[in-house]
C-alpha cells in the first residue's frame, strides 16, 4: 500500500459515508431530535430537583441543561458508533464489506478509515447539536468548541471501535434494539452524562462503582474537560486504553484466520 | 509447486476448510491458464462460495496454499489481490450512490488516481453499454444493469484474473447471453483468466476449462469435451449428472 494509495482510499471511505449521510436525512433528524430531547424536556425538568454544587472543570454554579451537554454529545456518537457497527452488520450482508475488505488494503486500515468516517459524520452532528442548544440559550463556553474537537476524535473512534467489535463478534445483536437494551441504555444511564458521580455516589454505592467501571463515563469526562479548555489526563488514558483494547478486538474479529464473522456466510 | 502454476493467473494447492466439524472444502487443488474461461462448477452446497471466500482473502485456510500471478496470498496479501478482480454473487453497489459514483468509490480504494479512475470509468461503461446511465442512482436502474456496473467495476485495476460468484443468478436472459460473451471476450482480447462459478450447466461452452466441484472435493478437471469423454457421457449435463451422483451414491 503506497501513501498514495493510503490517502485515496481513506479519502473514498470518508467520502462514501458522509454522502450515505447526507442521502439519509432521517438519520440526522434523529440524530438531533435525540439529545435536543433531552437537553429542552429532561433538563428542565431536572432542573428544579437537582442542585449541583460546583465541581470540576466548573468554576461557578451551573444549571443542569449546561451540565448534560457533554453527556448529550457523547450520546451523539454513543449512537453514531452502534449504527455504524449496524451499518457494518448491514454493508456486510449487502455485500459491500466483502468489497472493501478484498481490495489489496491492510485490514486494519479499512477498519480504521471506517471507525475515522463515523467519526467524522458524529463531530458533524455533535456541532449542529450544540448551535442549536447555543440557539436555545444554553451556555456552552464558544471557545471550548475548538478545543473539544481533537477529544471528539479520540472519543468517536473509541465508540466506533466498541461498535465495530460487537459487530464481529456478536452475532445476538444484529438489530438495534438488542444493542439499545443490551449496549447503548447501561452505557448512557450507568455514567456521569446525566448526573455527576458524587450525586450517584449518594444515593447508591454499587451503581457509582459500575459507574466507575463503565467507559463512558470517561469519554464524557474527557469531553466535558476539553469544553471547558482543561486536560482531564485520567478521563484521556482510560478512552485511550479502551481504545486499544477494542480497536484490536474488533480487528482481530474480522481477521479471516478466525474464519471471520465479516466474511458474512458462506455456503 | 511446479515453474508453470508459479506464474499461473490462479494456483490452488492442497486447500481445505471447515466450518466447525463439516468440512466444506478438502484438497481442492487446481491452476487456471491465463486467456481462458474456466467454469468451476457444482451443485448447491459443493463449497464454491468457500472456495471464493478463500480465494478473496476473507476467509484464511492454514491447509494448502494459494497464489495469485504468482503471489502467495498469505504472505503477500496485497499483491495477490491486487491482480484480482471480483464479481460477487450478492448485488454489492450502493444503492443510494450514482453508477459514477460506486465505481469512483472503488476505483480509490484500488488506488487508481482521479485521472485514471475517470478515463477507466468511460472506456469501461461504454463497454458494458452504460454510458448514459451514470449519473443515475444505483437504486433506479435494474437489475441486469447493476450486474453490467459490477463488472465494470471488476475490470477498473485491470485484473489479471476476474472471479464470478455465481453472476447470472436472477438475470433475465438477455443479460446473461451478455455476460457469457463479455467474459469470453474477455479472456480472448485481453487475455484475462476467468473462474466462473455456477450450478447451470448451460453456462458452460464447450471450448472451455472446467472444474467440477462435489462435496468440497474436485472430482473432474480439464477441457469440457475431456470432462465429458472421460466421464464417458453424451453432453456435459449426463457427464455433470454423473460425476455428482457417482459421489451421492458412494456416499449413501
Amino acid at each position: 500500500m503506497s501513501p498514495a494509495h493510503a490517502a485515496r482510499a481513506f479519502a473514498a471511505i470518508l467520502t462514501r459515508e458522509f454522502l450515505r449521510f447526507v442521502q439519509q436525512k432521517e438519520r440526522f433528524f434523529a440524530a438531533l431530535v435525540r439529545p435536543l430531547i433531552w437537553l429542552v424536556v429532561f433538563a428542565a425538568g431536572f432542573r428544579a430537583t437537582l442542585g449541583l454544587s460546583i465541581i470540576p472543570p466548573y468554576q461557578t454554579y451551573i444549571s443542569y441543561d449546561v451540565y448534560v451537554v457533554p453527556g448529550l454529545i457523547g450520546m451523539i456518537q454513543l449512537f453514531n458508533g452502534m449504527q455504524s457497527s449496524l451499518s457494518m452488520v448491514y454493508d456486510r450482508e449487502m455485500g459491500s464489506m466483502r468489497v472493501l475488505l478484498s481490495t489489496p488494503l491492510p485490514r486494519w486500515f479499512v477498519l480504521f478509515s471506517r471507525m475515522m468516517a463515523a467519526t467524522f459524520v458524529s463531530i458533524i452532528q455533535i456541532y449542529a447539536f450544540v448551535a442549536i442548544a447555543l440557539a436555545l440559550g444554553t451556555d456552552v463556553p464558544l471557545d471550548g468548541l475548538l478545543a473539544m474537537l481533537p477529544v471528539l476524535v479520540l472519543t468517536g473512534l473509541t465508540l466506533s471501535a466498541i461498535g465495530m467489535f460487537l459487530s464481529s463478534w456478536i452475532r445476538q445483536l444484529e438489530n438495534f434494539a438488542g444493542i439499545m437494551n443490551f449496549v447503548i441504555f447501561p452505557m448512557f444511564f450507568i455514567s456521569s452524562a446525566l448526573y455527576p458521580l458524587w450525586r450517584v455516589k449518594e444515593s447508591s454505592l454499587w451503581l457509582f462503582h459500575a459507574c466507575q467501571w463503565n467507559p463512558f463515563t470517561y469519554i464524557v469526562e474527557a469531553i466535558r474537560f476539553a469544553l471547558y479548555g482543561q486536560v482531564n489526563p485520567d478521563a484521556l488514558a482510560v478512552v485511550a486504553a479502551t481504545l486499544a483494547v477494542f480497536g484490536a478486538a474488533a480487528v482481530m474479529g474480522y481477521t479471516p484466520a478466525r474464519g471471520g464473522p465479516a466474511a458474512g456466510r458462506a455456503g | 509447486m511446479d515453474d508453470l502454476a508459479m506464474r499461473a493467473p490462479l494456483a490452488v494447492e492442497g486447500l481445505s476448510y471447515a466450518y466447525g466439524p463439516k468440512r466444506a472444502l478438502d484438497q481442492v487443488g487446481f491452476s487456471l491458464a491465463p486467456a481462458r474461461v474456466t467454469a468451476l462448477l457444482g451443485p448447491n452446497g459443493a463449497g464454491k462460495t468457500t472456495l471464493f471466500s478463500l480465494v478473496t482473502g476473507l476467509f484464511d485456510s492454514r491447509e494448502g496454499r494459494i497464489r495469485i500471478a504468482g503471489h502467495d496470498l498469505r504472505r503477500e496479501r496485497s499483491r495477490a489481490l491486487s491482480d484480482l478482480g471480483i464479481v460477487f454473487q450478492a448485488q454489492t453497489l450502493d444503492l443510494d450512490l450514482t453508477v459514477e459514483r460506486n465505481l469512483r468509490y472503488f476505483a480509490a480504494l484500488r488506488g487508481l488516481s482521479r485521472h485514471e479512475a475517470r478515463g477507466r470509468i468511460d472506456v469501461l461503461l461504454d463497454q458494458v453499454g452504460l454510458a448514459d446511465k451514470r449519473r443515475q442512482k444505483v437504486r433506479h436502474i435494474s437489475g441486469g444493469q447493476r450486474r453490467r456496473v459490477e463488472v465494470a467495476r471488476a475490470l477498473l485495476d485491470r485484473p489479471g484474473l476476474l472471479l464470478l460468484d455465481e453472476p447470472s443468478t436472477g438475470l433475465d436472459i438477455a443479460t446473461r447471453r451478455w455476460l457469457v460473451d463479455e467474459v469470453h471476450r474477455l479472456a480472448r482480447e485481453d487475455g484475462i483468466a476467468v473462474l466462473w462459478a455456477t450450478h447451470l450447466v448451460d453456462e458452460v461452452r464447450t471450448h472451455d476449462d472446467l472444474i467440477v466441484l462435489e462435496k468440497g472435493k474436485v472430482v473432474a478437471r480439464g477441457e469440457v469435451d475431456r470432462v465429458i469423454r472421460e466421464a464417458e457421457a453424451a453432453d456435459l449435463d449426463e457427464a455433470f449428472t454423473r460425476l455428482t451422483s457417482a459421489r451421492l451414491e458412494e456416499h449413501l
